[in-house]
């Protein structure tokens, strides 16, 4: 279920405040957040937010294509490179 | 055979179930389409008169995103969500379920013919 429009979008208040200092300033620096849950909102656009994704951050520069997204979707968490090669030599395998 | 939209409708199918051969046309709308033209819903293709037939394509044509249209469009939402590199661009990218479903088994929809990896673990038989 979505959420009730008349909560307006969820952004936290912490993050959201360094975004208006920032738009106030007119000045571009990288937000670090925790905050991967916020939506993207127009003001963040242009404004490059690092976002944690449980061990490191990701840099994350915000289009206005992003806008309604929240930010955790652009910092994925878990590290998949493909499967391990098999340990087991075709000639060992059908011994 | 009436041709709406560039698709041949089927004339010996009732009109509800002969519409939803278009794409993008389902059974509800269909529904909506015959109502709005005043065509019953049980009415073969066939049976409906010149005028009926003309109300019917130009409801489709114009007042809906059908066929073509809907494929781009579609296509279109999906090159957006990969151009941005969300979570969702890349389950796209990788052709792998979007919506959180699981991967280790079934997902065969998105992952195509399953691909026999040589020398794989399987469950030991008794």
């Amino acid at each position: 279920m979505p959420r009730s429009l008349r909560k307006g979008p969820y952004v936290y208040y912490k993050l959201q405040r360094k975004v208006d200092d920032l738009n106030e300033s007119n000045s571009k620096k990288v937000v670090k957040t925790w905050s991967r849950d916020s939506i993207i909102t127009p003001d963040f656009v242009g404004h490059t937010f690092a976002v944690h994704n449980g061990r490191q951050f990701i840099p994350v520069y915000v289009s206005e294509n992003m806008v309604g997204h929240k930010l955790g979707e652009f910092a994925p968490t878990r590290t998949f490179s493909g499967h391990a090669k098999s340990k087991v030599d075709k000639r060992t395998r059908r011994a | 055979m009436p041709r709406i939209a560039g698709v041949d409708v089927p004339e010996h199918k009732r009109g509800e179930i002969a519409l939803t051969e278009i794409f993008g046309v389902g059974r509800s709308r269909a529904q909506e389409i015959l109502e709005r033209a005043d065509v019953d819903k049980n009415d073969e293709p066939r049976k409906w008169s010149d005028t009926e037939t003309r109300e019917v394509r130009r409801l489709v044509e114009e007042e809906y995103v059908v066929e073509g249209q809907l494929r781009t469009e579609v296509q279109m939402n999906i090159k957006r969500l990969k151009d941005i590199g969300c979570y969702r661009g890349q389950r796209h990218r990788k052709g792998l379920p979007v919506r959180g479903q699981r991967t280790q088994t079934n997902a065969r929809t998105r992952k195509g013919k399953r691909k026999t990896v040589a020398g794989k673990k399987t469950a030991p038989r008794k």
